[in-house]
């Protein structure tokens, strides 16, 4: 018994300095995932300064996801699809990804109907945002949770 | 040479609103991940996808690696004319693939 304890104390005793330590030199590495502020960013490079209104686009994503690797997405974006009054693209951009940018899709009024799917990859548990482009220069954009019970990206080759 | 699957309707009227599906066979390797050895996996993805009617582009997707494993792209285009419907897919390490689709309208 006496054993045991000193052996515990001593353990206790040096966990208690190796996070000292830690706390001391907090390690500065750069995520290996984006983060909302990539994602914000990301989106401000597509967008530029013109405001993003909400609403008109539709983005369809399982509320639950087995498998990150492959989740099915639609999106679809309320548009009369002529020469006048098209949707230019469809961008698609994720929280925690690696990398914010998902797909880019450009359309036309040749198009008829503002409406894609794909399949795509979740690294986490996020927040999937889609943005509408239109022909006359104002962004529309929608969002969806996901919770992700299989990671993507992040098993062994 | 990659395999691709394209689903085009074989007969529309003039002006109906065509579905068309495809699917193209790649790895879709993000270049995030590594080898048991702890050795990092290069980047290998499609980039591109366009789709011509007759000669003229109707549809172009710019891919990441955040697409999943061969790449299922569903979008939709109006019956202009008969003629034919190409696809081309365009990625790392010189990848291409082409497929195409006879669509008769009348």
């Amino acid at each position: 018994m006496r054993r045991r304890a000193s052996r515990r104390e001593f353990l206790v005793a040096a966990g208690g300095a190796a996070a000292g330590i830690g706390l001391g030199s907090v390690i500065a590495v750069a995520p290996a995932r984006a983060t909302p502020e990539a994602m914000r960013e990301a989106i401000r490079k597509v967008v530029g300064s013109a405001r993003i209104g909400t609403g008109r686009v539709k983005l369809e994503l399982p509320p639950l996801s087995e498998n990150g690797n492959t989740v099915p997405l639609a999106v679809s974006v309320e548009s009369p699809m002529t020469a006048a009054d098209h949707v230019k693209a469809i961008h698609v951009f994720t929280e925690k990804n690696p990398q914010p940018e998902v797909v880019s899709f450009r359309l036309g009024p040749r198009a008829g109907r503002a409406s894609v799917a794909t399949r795509i990859r979740l690294a986490d548990t996020q927040t999937v945002v889609a943005i509408g482009e239109m022909s006359d220069g104002s962004f529309w954009s929608a969002s969806a949770s996901v919770v992700v019970t299989l990671a993507a990206c992040l098993e062994e080759a | 040479m990659a395999n691709a699957l394209v689903n085009v309707p074989a007969r529309a009227r003039r002006g109906d609103v065509i579905e068309i599906k495809t699917l193209v066979s790649h790895p879709m390797e993000t270049g995030y991940r590594r080898s048991q050895l702890g050795v990092s996996i290069p980047r290998d993805i499609i980039r591109l996808f366009v789709c011509t009617y007759n000669g003229t582009e109707v549809f172009r997707a710019e891919l990441h690696p955040a697409i999943a494993a061969n790449p299922f792209i569903v979008f939709s285009t109006v019956a202009t004319e008969s003629g034919t419907i190409a696809f081309h897919w365009t990625g790392d390490n010189g990848f291409t693939a082409t497929e195409s689709a006879a669509i008769l309208v009348e």
